[in-house]
């Protein structure tokens, strides 16, 4: 009884929490039955809200809810939360940071799945498949009906990692501050990791760079696109106004040599002996 | 939860029992094991649907089963990882202390079986129609599986009988892509056969079409227990799969014993299984899969003795004998779909003659033990095809509707003299699983089935067609 008590007191406070997002969010059946037309347009595939009804009862429903709210049964469960579809915001984009993922974007979450959560790869999906359950997806906010996707970003194509590249990564994990949250090592120990909360006001934890996978990709471009793109609705912010393309690619070199497995950054950091950042403020070294 | 060890349904116990031992067995012998096998007349076969899954990791019985125990394509992929699902959720020290990966399997029900021709000592004819009504049980599975480490698992499977017997279905552990490589998986201990289409995950339940026939179909008068591809073996297993399992391929080495422990046949008896399948997509239609099998094995036919009776472990005078066939699972859109499985089939002659199994009884351990070499005049190595058709129609997740229709022909009997379609098979199954809710946590469906079966000239009195049929109106829990 307790226990019940205690989650439905948590669940009140986010409910609390998120109440500027949710008033915005607020639908109802009417209000999807109006968007059941919504279609999605993946490749030469078009994709229709309507024909995803099975699929996202037979997959999804669990978490993801009825009403694409995430208040799926597994809610109380699990950690982190399901996505809430109602809100239109998605963290693994190639848009700008605010604008709403393309089509594309939201078909590749589905396909690959979502590290550290219990979002698992749908891979076993056909074409056909994802892009009936993205336009489905879609069909829970009104921000599909009256907004458009942004433009993807521009990836530039990789340079060489060098030696140079690699401390220079470390002076824009330093100079943005990434550390903050993610800590020296890259083990998501920073000063803030124990404070950070995602826009609905939950406790979300940094990425640690030693162990797992990102949320939105593991390659080197996808962790690009994460600087530039930010991860919605997390702490995580857009860096695109703060630092160069080509000093992006520098810190991917960085936070590469930070995970364990073996890479030509980890073993150009070994050579150089690379210490993590110095976060004593100047004055004070 | 049927007769697990020799994984027979009731009537081809009957059969085998009155046909192939008919010289040596007393007819009230017989009638008893009639009666007994028509009042185990849940005839489910050991079924593996695991909520303890779903409970791990917060999915529905419907992402995993097409219709729970059925496995649809995520599914397959799941199993052929290692019961993971590749991502950090895999290994139990990232799960709640608390869980624990079990899952109770009871089919409790109401049924009408029904008999058309049974060695009655009152009757006229020496066979009567026998029908019975009355409820019953299943038995039970403790279904337990689950990783150990990453790319560790295991599985272990008690399974009883209606009465209670326990008897273990299932004991494998597996290591999974090694190497790193999806194309290297390797099972030891006992498992099920890799055909995609699985008893073990079938939906039918009833006494008369709970079983895949062509699974577990012995000839009449055969004593070749060993090729019944629907029979969990002893042995190993390499499994190989791509990134997305479209692609499996696997080949099995286990033990001529049917999956009994302590090796109670042949001192050196083997049987190998090959089995293949492609997924490819066809647009709107869904994924289909396409695949082949084949089993190859020899088993003894001579057996040492002590004071005329067969010591186990010792048979010599190796057999051989082969299956081999095609599989398919095909769509037709999201609601409709058809498993197709074929077979042809091929025993030794010295089995047609009912040389094989005298441990257990099949044949006579007095006169049917190969210690002359002569094989019985006129003897021929029986062959046999067959096919199976079943269609689902999935309504919703939580409705299904079934039918299987299957058809067993003998090509060519063991004796010249005997009917040309003595032991034809033909059954058909009809029904419907409904499950009023469906969460992560449990399973729960009505079970409604109808199912007729007949094979020809087996009838233990006048040898003529013997029929039987059932009507299952039951509840399936699995928590």
């Amino acid at each position: 009884m307790r226990s019940t008590l205690h989650i439905s007191v948590r669940r009140l406070g986010l409910l609390i929490l998120a109440f500027p997002l949710a008033a915005v969010a607020q639908q109802t059946h009417a209000d999807f039955a109006a968007r059941i037309g919504m279609e999605s347009h993946i490749g030469n595939v078009t994709g229709h809200a309507k024909n995803a009804q099975y699929d996202y009862r037979r997959y999804c429903v669990g978490c993801h809810g009825e009403r694409g709210d995430g208040m799926g049964e597994n809610f109380p469960w699990i950690d982190p939360k399901p996505r809430d579809f109602q809100l239109g915001i998605f963290k693994c984009r190639s848009t700008p940071t605010g604008t709403l993922p393309t089509d594309q974007d939201l078909s590749d979450t589905i396909a690959r799945g979502i590290d550290r959560s219990n979002m698992p790869s749908w891979n076993t999906f056909t074409l056909q498949q994802k892009a009936d359950l993205v336009a489905w997806v879609k069909h829970f906010s009104p921000r599909w009906a009256s907004e458009k996707p942004g433009t993807p970003i521009q990836i530039p194509p990789e340079p060489a990692v060098t030696a140079e590249r690699l401390k220079n990564g470390r002076e824009i994990f330093a100079k943005v501050q990434c550390w903050k949250c993610h800590g020296v090592t890259g083990e998501a120990n920073g000063p803030s990791a124990a404070t950070l909360q995602d826009d609905l006001g939950r406790p979300i934890a940094p990425f640690n760079f030693t162990e797992g996978s990102p949320k939105c990709g593991s390659s080197d471009a996808d962790l690009y696109r994460i600087f530039m793109t930010g991860l919605d609705g997390t702490p995580m912010p857009s860096f695109a106004d703060n630092i160069k393309p080509d000093e992006a690619w520098d810190l991917v070199f960085y936070l590469k040599s930070l995970e364990p497995k073996k890479s030509k950054e980890r073993e150009i950091a070994t050579k150089l002996q690379l210490k993590p950042v110095d976060t004593t403020p100047p004055g004070q070294q | 939860m049927q007769n697990h060890r020799t994984g027979q349904s009731p009537l081809k116990s009957t059969l085998l029992a009155q046909l192939c031992a008919k010289s040596r067995l007393r007819e009230s012998r017989i009638l008893i094991a009639i009666l007994l096998s028509m009042l185990g007349m849940g005839n489910t076969p050991s079924a593996h649907a695991l909520p303890a899954f779903a409970r791990k990791y917060g999915l529905r019985c419907s992402a995993c089963h097409e219709s729970w125990p059925m496995l649809n394509y995520f599914g397959q992929k799941f199993k052929d990882n290692g019961y993971q699902l590749m991502n950090d959720r895999d290994a139990p020290i990232w799960q709640n202390a608390s869980y624990w990966p079990i899952t109770l399997r009871m089919t409790p029900f109401w049924s009408r079986e029904s008999v058309n021709k049974l060695a009655v000592d009152s009757a006229p004819t020496g066979e009567q129609k026998i029908t019975t009504t009355g409820f019953n049980l299943g038995g039970l599975d403790i279904l337990t599986m689950g990783t150990l480490e990453k790319n560790f698992s295991f599985q272990l499977v008690p399974s009883s009988d209606e009465t209670g017997a326990f008897h273990f279905e299932a004991v494998n552990v597996r290591f999974d892509n090694l190497l790193h490589s999806p194309w290297l998986n390797v099972k030891v201990g006992k498992f099920e056969l890799d055909t995609f289409i699985s008893e073990k995950r079938g939906l039918t339940l009833s006494g008369s079409g709970g079983e895949y026939q062509l699974f577990h179909f012995i000839p009449v008068g055969d004593g070749n227990i060993f090729g019944q591809v629907g029979d969990n073996q002893l042995g190993a297993e390499w499994m190989g799969h791509s990134d997305n399992d479209r692609t499996r391929l696997s080949a099995a080495v286990f033990s001529s014993t049917d999956g009994n422990v302590d090796v109670p046949y042949g001192q050196n008896s083997y049987s190998a299984f090959f089995a293949g399948s492609q997924a490819f997509s066809a647009g709107k239609l869904g994924v289909q899969r396409i695949g082949g099998y084949a089993m190859y094995g020899v088993a003894p036919t001579t057996y040492l003795t002590s004071g005329g009776v067969p010591i186990p472990g010792s048979g010599i005078g190796n057999k051989s004998f082969s299956r081999v066939g095609f599989e398919g699972l095909f769509y037709l859109g999201q609601h409709l779909d058809f498993q197709v499985f074929t077979q042809h089939g091929s025993d030794d002659a010295w089995f047609g003659a009912c040389y094989g199994d005298i441990i257990t009884g099949t044949c006579d351990p007095t006169t049917q033990n190969n210690t002359t070499g002569i094989l019985p005049a006129g003897a021929r190595k029986p062959t046999w095809n067959g096919a199976f058709v079943e269609t689902h129609y999935v309504y919703s997740p939580q409705l299904t509707i079934f039918q299987r229709s299957e058809w067993i022909r003998m090509s060519q009997q063991a004796f010249a003299t005997n009917p040309s379609n003595l032991g034809d098979i033909d059954n058909y199954v009809v029904g419907y699983r409904y499950n009023p809710f469906m969460t992560s946590r449990a399973g729960f469906a009505f079970h409604n089935e109808y199912s007729w079966i007949r094979q020809r000239g087996t009838s233990p009195v006048t040898a003529t067609d013997l029929s039987s049929n059932s009507l299952m109106l039951g509840f399936d829990f699995d928590f």
